[in-house]
Order: C-alpha cells, then sequence, then structure tokens
C-alpha cells in the first residue's frame, strides 16, 4: 500500500526535524540558587555538553561531585551518527513508501527514547551518588541526583530537567511517525501490507 | 499714677509681641506628598540614570543612581586606594606618575560625559586634576581609569574636562596663571603682570578614547575658571570664563574683586587647528606624564613627553576674543542650541546671556572696546542677547531641560532658580540645604538633555542629617522638574566634595557592552598564570616572582619556603574565575602595602619587601565562597643567606608520617 501524499510530507518534516536537532542542544537542565539570579543551565547536545558547564563543574568539588566533560560520555560520539541516520531513513521511507516500514521505523525510534531515558537515568545515578568522601559539605545520606524529568530541590539548588529545543523537535517527529501510522492503519481500510 | 505705669507697660509688651511677630515666617521643608514615591526605587528595581559625581578632594568619582541617591561605586581616579590596590599594586603604580614623582591625591573636580553628535553616548567620563594638572578617562564598560594624561605650563587645572561635541577635543584651563615650562619659573611673586601667563590646552581624544595634546594657546595671567563648548552653529568655538583680570597676585579676595567686569573668553578652536597644522604652533620643550592602561595586559605604563605646541592668543589675533562679563563669573554654560551662552558672576546680581550670532556679528564688524593682553575686547552689549534681573545672589552655574528653560544655582542666597532663555524671565525659585555649588541635569550640557531630575551639590549641611562630629559629609538634594515648578523629592549625603555631576539613562551605560568578568584567554599580563599547572615560584637574584593563582577556594601555591630577608616579592595573583562577581583578594601579613582584590580573569601584582624572619599567613580577603576562610595559605620567611631551598606547593606539604 502506498503511503499518502501527505504521511510523505510528514515523513519530509520527519526528516528535517531529526537533522535540525543535530545543532540544537536537546535536554537541558536549569539550576536556580539564591545567590544565582541570572540562573545557570547545564545543555546537552548531541555531540557535547554545553551551556554554562564550565561554572557548574567549578561549584562541584564542594559537595564531592566528578566534574562534567564531554570525553568521558561515549554517547557524545555515538549519537550525531544516530541522529542522522533516523534522518536519513526518514527521507528514505518517502521512497520506499510502505506503511509496514514506517510502523518498524517508529517502534525502533521508540526503543531509542526508552534507552536514551535508562542512559540518562543511570549517568545521573552515577554522578549523584558516587561522591568523593573528602569532600567539604556533606550532608549524610544526601545524593545530589538530578531528576530524569522535571523538578527536584539539590541542597540550595532547584534542579528542573525538561527537553531543549532539540528534545521538542525529536518530540515532534516521534509524534508525526506516530500520526502517520495511525493515519495508514487505521484510516485507509484497503489494506496490503 | 499706677494705672499709667502699667498701660504702658502693657503697651511695650504688645509693641515688642507686634513686632517679633514681623519677622518673616521661613517656608520651612515643604516636601509635598509624593516626594517619597518619586525617590523611590523599589527592591531589585534599578534607578533611571546612573549620576557620575566628582569626589573634589577625595580625588576619585563616585557613582550614584537616581533618583535613589544610592551610591554604587567609588571609582579610583587621582588618589591612591588601598582597598583596591589602585596605587599600590605594582599594575596602578604608573597611572599616578608626573614629572613630579608619584603623586598619590589630586582634587577631582569636574566631570564631563563623551559626546556625539552633541548626545550623551556613555562611552567615558573625564575628570580633571585641580592640583597637579591633569586630565583622566574612566571607562564606562569597565568603570575603571583608563588614561591620565598631565598638561605642562599650568597651575591648577578648573576649566576642565569639557569637551567639544564630538569629543573631539577636551580642554583644560589654567586656574593658577604661572611662568610657563619653557620658561624661568624663578622670579618673583609680584612680577605676575609681566612674567605669569595662562595656558589653555586642547587634548584631541581618539576614536578608542586615546589622549593626545594637540596644543596649547598662551594667554595673559587670569584665572580660567569654567568653560564650556559650542553647539550647533557654535560648534568649534569654546568659551572660558576667567576672573582676576586684575592680574593680583596676593590677596584676591579682595584684589580680584576690584573690576567691575572679568571676561568670558571665546576660543576659536577650529582657526587654531588651521594654525596648527599650518605649521604656526611654537615647540616648546616641556616635561609631562602621559600614563594609559592596558586592558590586554592589565597594566599600565608612564611615559614622559618632552614638547608641546604652543599658539599666541596675542600675536595670531583672531583666535581668541574677551567678552566682558559681570563680575568674576564662574559659570560659562551654552544652551543646548547653541545660540546662547549665560555667565554666571559670583559677585553680580544679574545673569548675562550672549547671543552667539551677535558675537559673531560684533567681530565682523569689529566692535571692539580696546585689547586685553593683546587679545581684542568685544563691546558688551554688541554680543549681549540680555540680561536676567535680579534673580538671586551669588549665580554660579547654569544648565538647562532642553525646553527652552535655564536653571541657575545662587550661592549666597542658597537657591535654584529656573528662567527662560529667551524671554529672560525667572519662572520658579527653590530653596537649597545650603548654599548650592553646581547643579546637574542628565544631559543638561549637550545639546539633548534628558530632563526629568535637577540634583544640587551643596557647600554647606549643618543640620541636614544626624550629625557625625565637626566634619560632616557634603549634601545634595534631588528635584522632579518635569513639572512646571520644580518639586524636592530627595535629600541624600556624598562622599567627597562634589563639584560637578553628569547623568545618563541607565540603559545607556548598562547596555553598552559592559564587561562582567574578564577573559582569562585574553589575558596577556607578563606574570600571568593561566591555570594551576602554570603556578611557580621563580628567584633571580634577591627578586622573587611568585606566579599564584587564585580560586574557590584556595591559593596555589598557598605554601611557599626559601624566602629569605632581603628579597624583593613580586605576588602575581591571577584570578582564574570566569564567572560574575567572584573576586578574590590578596594580602599578607606586616607587609607595607595595600591589598590586592582581583577580578576574575585578571593578575595584578603585590610587591613584598619581607624584613624580619619568621611565618607569614596570606588570606583572601574578599569574602568568595562557602570556604573562604579556609582560603589561606603561608610564607616561610628564613634570614639573609640562609640555604632553605625555595620551595612552593598546594596540599602536599604534609606533615611527616609518625614513626
Amino acid at each position: 500500500m502506498q503511503l499518502s501524499s501527505l504521511s510523505k510530507i510528514a515523513l519530509l518534516i520527519t526528516g528535517l526535524l531529526f537533522f535540525g536537532a543535530l545543532f540544537v542542544p536537546m535536554w537541558q537542565i536549569q539550576l536556580e540558587a539564591p545567590q544565582y539570579p541570572e540562573g545557570l543551565t547545564l545543555r546537552l547536545h548531541a555531540n557535547k555538553i554545553g551551556g554554562d558547564v564550565e561554572i557548574i563543574n567549578g561549584l562541584n568539588h564542594y559537595i564531592g561531585m566528578a566534574t562534567l566533560h564531554t570525553e568521558n560520555f561515549f554517547e557524545f560520539t555515538v549519537l550525531p551518527y544516530v541522529f542522522g541516520a533516523f534522518a536519513l531513513i526518514s527521507i528514505v521511507l518517502i521512497w520506499v513508501a510502505k506503511r509496514k516500514a514506517v510502523l518498524i521505523f517508529l517502534i525502533t525510534y521508540a526503543v531509542f527514547i526508552v534507552l536514551a531515558a535508562v542512559d540518562f537515568y543511570r549517568w545521573n545515578y552515577e554522578y549523584g551518588h558516587n561522591l568523593d568522601p573528602n569532600a567539604a559539605i556533606r550532608v549524610p545520606g544526601m545524593a545530589y541526583q538530578p531528576p530524569l524529568i522535571g523538578y527536584k530541590q539539590l541542597l540550595n539548588f532547584g534542579a528542573y530537567s525538561i527537553p531543549d529545543t532539540g528534545g521538542w523537535m525529536m518530540t515532534a517527529a516521534g509524534v508525526l511517525l506516530f500520526l502517520v501510522v495511525l493515519k495508514e492503519y487505521k484510516f485507509n481500510k484497503n489494506t496490503e501490507s | 499714677m499706677k494705672n499709667k505705669f502699667v498701660k504702658v507697660l502693657f503697651a511695650i509688651a504688645l509693641g515688642s509681641a507686634l513686632f517679633t511677630s514681623c519677622k518673616p515666617k521661613n517656608s520651612g521643608d515643604a516636601v509635598s506628598g509624593d516626594a517619597a514615591q518619586k525617590a523611590y526605587v523599589a527592591p531589585g528595581k534599578y534607578d533611571e540614570f546612573y549620576n557620575f559625581v566628582s569626589g573634589g578632594f577625595s580625588g576619585q568619582l563616585s557613582v550614584y543612581g537616581l533618583p535613589s541617591g544610592r551610591l554604587f561605586r567609588v571609582i579610583p581616579v587621582f588618589s591612591v586606594d588601598p582597598e583596591k590596590g589602585w596605587g599600590y599594586s605594582e599594575e596602578t603604580k604608573p597611572m599616578l606618575n608626573t614629572s613630579n614623582g608619584f603623586v598619590p591625591w589630586d582634587d577631582l573636580h569636574h566631570t564631563e560625559m563623551s559626546q556625539t553628535n552633541g548626545e550623551v553616548d556613555g562611552r567615558w567620563v573625564f575628570g580633571n586634576a585641580n592640583n597637579t594638572p591633569r586630565i583622566a578617562r574612566i571607562d564606562l564598560k569597565t568603570f575603571k581609569t583608563a588614561e591620565i594624561i598631565e598638561l605642562p605650563n599650568s597651575g591648577g587645572n578648573h576649566s576642565s574636562p569639557f569637551i567639544t561635541e564630538n569629543t573631539e577635543y577636551v580642554v583644560a584651563g589654567t586656574r593658577f596663571s604661572v611662568p610657563p615650562d619653557y620658561a624661568n619659573g624663578d622670579v618673583a611673586i609680584n612680577t605676575y603682570k609681566e612674567n605669569f601667563k595662562g595656558h589653555i590646552s586642547f587634548v584631541k581624544v581618539g576614536k578608542e578614547g586615546e589622549m593626545d595634546l594637540a596644543f596649547q594657546i598662551v594667554t595673559p595671567g587670569v584665572n580660567f575658571d569654567l568653560s564650556h563648548a559650542g553647539k550647533g552653529k557654535s560648534h568649534g568655538w569654546f568659551f572660558f570664563s576667567c576672573y582676576n583680570t586684575e592680574q593680583a597676585n596676593t590677596l584676591l579676595e579682595v584684589n580680584a574683586s576690584q573690576r567691575d567686569k572679568d571676561f568670558i573668553m571665546a576660543v576659536n578652536w577650529k582657526k587654531a587647528e588651521e594654525y596648527i597644522k599650518a605649521g604656526k604652533g611654537k615647540k616648546q620643550t616641556v616635561k609631562y606624564a602621559h600614563n594609559k592602561w592596558n586592558e590586554k595586559t592589565h597594566t599600565a605604563t608612564s611615559v614622559m613627553k618632552n614638547e608641546v605646541l604652543v599658539l599666541d592668543a596675542a600675536a595670531l589675533k583672531d583666535i581668541c576674543y574677551m567678552i566682558p562679563c559681570p563680575k568674576s563669573p564662574h559659570g560659562c554654560d551654552v544652551d543646548p542650541s547653541g545660540e546662547y551662552i549665560v555667565g554666571s558672576g559670583k559677585l553680580a546680581a544679574l545673569i548675562p546671556v550672549f547671543s552667539f550670532d551677535k558675537l559673531m556679528g560684533a567681530i565682523k564688524d569689529k566692535k571692539f572696546e580696546g585689547d586685553y593682553g593683546g587679545i581684542p575686547v568685544v563691546k558688551y552689549e554688541a554680543a549681549l542677547h540680555g540680561e536676567v534681573q535680579k534673580p538671586g545672589l551669588g549665580p554660579l552655574h547654569t544648565e538647562f531641560d532642553g525646553k527652552g528653560n535655564a536653571y541657575t544655582t545662587f550661592f549666597v542666597s542658597s537657591e535654584v532658580v529656573k528662567w527662560d532663555i529667551k524671554s529672560l524671565k525667572v519662572l520658579d525659585r527653590v530653596p537649597t540645604y545650603y548654599s548650592v555649588g553646581h547643579l546637574c541635569i542628565p544631559g543638561g550640557d549637550s545639546k539633548k538633555p534628558f530632563g526629568k531630575y535637577l540634583i544640587a551639590y551643596n557647600k554647606i549641611t549643618k543640620d541636614r542629617y544626624l550629625p557625625t562630629g565637626p566634619e560632616l559629609a557634603q549634601s545634595a538634594q534631588i528635584f522632579d522638574i518635569s513639572g512646571d515648578k520644580m518639586q524636592l523629592i530627595l535629600d541624600f549625603p556624598t562622599i567627597g566634595e562634589p563639584h560637578y555631576a553628569q547623568a545618563a539613562p541607565a540603559e545607556l551605560i548598562r547596555n553598552n557592552g559592559q564587561l562582567k568578568f574578564y577573559k582569562i584567554a585574553d589575558n596577556n599580563h607578563p606574570f600571568v598564570a593561566k591555570g594551576e599547572k602554570e603556578a611557580k615560584v621563580v628567584r633571580k637574584g634577591n627578586r622573587v616572582d611568585v606566579y599564584m593563582t587564585s580560586i574557590r577556594s584556595h591559593f596555589a601555591p598557598d605554601n611557599i619556603e626559601g624566602i629569605k630577608v632581603g628579597d624583593e616579592v613580586y605576588f602575581h595573583v591571577t584570578n582564574l574565575e570566569q564567572d560574575w562577581d567572584v573576586p578574590h583578594g590578596f594580602a599578607i601579613k606586616g607587609a607595607d602595602n595595600g591589598e590586592l582584590l582581583i577580578m576574575p580573569g585578571e593578575t595584578t601584582t603585590l610587591k613584598w619587601l619581607p624584613k624580619k624572619t619568621g611565618m607569614y599567613p596570606m588570606y583572601c580577603t574578599d569574602f568568595c565562597s562557602a570556604l573562604h576562610q579556609e582560603m589561606q595559605g603561608y610564607v616561610r620567611v628564613s634570614p639573609a643567606g640562609s640555604n632553605v631551598p625555595l620551595t612552593w606547593s598546594v596540599g602536599t606539604n604534609l606533615p611527616k608520617a609518625t614513626k
């Protein structure tokens, strides 16, 4: 069954969104504290850690948290290729034009999202719990694991973990893919695979 | 008989009561209801204007907010400041160098903000030194003194640092005539009339602000008081008020107040420029210092210059003209249109207002009444627009609101008077507390005044605030001038003695590219340590250079041994922080020096000459972090000739393990 032109357009947009996500940060952790009225933000790009990472690293040693460096995370070498691949697949699907292919892609993407979330959680746990025992500020039982998504108070800092521009683009891409599948399977009853 | 006596007594009592009740009542400080709201800036909110106020005898430039009257900063300019290391750190000492050596104090008399097309542009503030004649330029991106140039052939510098409408030049003028540096100064004082001369200096200002003494004009020996440039149609001319045309050298209080009229000297600087280009300036040998701060190396350098081009006003005949002005004039102010020049004669009972068009006509038609020291004197009525009659006693200074109104201060009658420039009619008057000197209206001496507020800077404080012994802070009042009548809204004390101030809208300056911290990558200081790995101690003979870094919350190195009595130790401290408002301080026990305050990304040097053997703690003096109290170190000083090796470290110099 050929995909409708609407679906093809949706796939084009999806491809562009994946491609665009390479150039903007995908996730951000906003930090607020009384002495930082201007706020601090950690921004995770596909290929690096950005935002105010240097300033945040300067503060980490007080609580014994390790400093963040792009080169310590293999994810930043892999992700750009993954996004690129997604973009390419989206475009290629326009020519393949089979709804089953789109469904498989959607499932793959969903799995990727789950894996990414688990990975992010794992790193957050690692950095938040694996603290230097000689740190100056030691609160018994305290851990500084940033939230996976949402708000959490960590000592004098309020941490707010939410998608950044890239993250919203990827969400939009996911939604578009889902809508394409929905349309092709639910609303086009003359089925072939 | 008894009755009559009682009647007379009663009559006398009644008469006395009537007599005493005839004394005019003081209007008192009638401050109207909404003054508090107009002056209040709520917590967390910003003031509308930056107010740059001269510190007078403090030698510094203070920064206040309007309308709250809150003090934000005191910028060190001509006086040393041990708190900031100004004049104490090795890098800042050259800024205070002069042809008389290092001068630790001066009197920062007036401030003037740079202008473009006659409008305040927020790039720099200029300040003049009235004792050892100099002009300073303060950069408004960093709020630091960037450059100081000395003026040769000068005694005092009062009619300064006023600028032309595009900041082509900043001028200086001798308050005290003296024999020029290129003549013999060792003469009898009472040969004033023969040997003492005035010199007006024109300092060129370059695109990045760099100053250069382009030329001077030598004039008869009078006291130059204030000056302002022409604007618009009168651009190309500069006006200087002068007194002591009697040329007295003693008891000026009496001897310089004899003549009915002194002068406003009109200088055609465009013509003077032409003469300089045509090579008519005489090269004179002099000696004066030119000091510049380098943003990249965080260091000042002082260069001694040794010649200046001088034009003789009397010989050239068409670059200077004297306009008679009653009496011992002080203020010399040009209205925003550039047409009216207001003279304020501090001993006069009227305000003369001259017309630029009439002045040009008078010069063209040679309506002169002789000359003064070879300089043509224009006929008073030929240049006069009119006089404001009976405005008050002791006019000093005038500024404008851009709506056709002028505001003049009156020292003797302690008031500010508002009058219409064209009609010369008095519109309003308010008392000041007490005896106002200069006033400031934001942009009030530019082509486009911002208006809204008027600040009166007073000379007598007395009972305005809680008393603080015999010595009191100076007082200032803020008036709302947005309506027809002036309204007093705030009374606030100031540091030093403000002689003049300038103000500009907050947005103009806080959005001019202001620096939040210095980028360490751009730091080219010769002794910078760009990371803790570069921290080290180097000995060359008895000179020791400590390349030290500071970051929350430790110094590197913080343990130094092997210093000896007789060494010259230089602590070059680099602040490695790259964030907003994280300065570090540095001090070491017993140093006969100030402290260092080092901004993020900066490197500053403290020189230390240890005189006794012993243990010397050092520490961070600026509360930088939760662990600021732990930011300390030790320097071990051994006797001269000892062979304790030079060692330095942070974190590793631990006690030997116990057996």
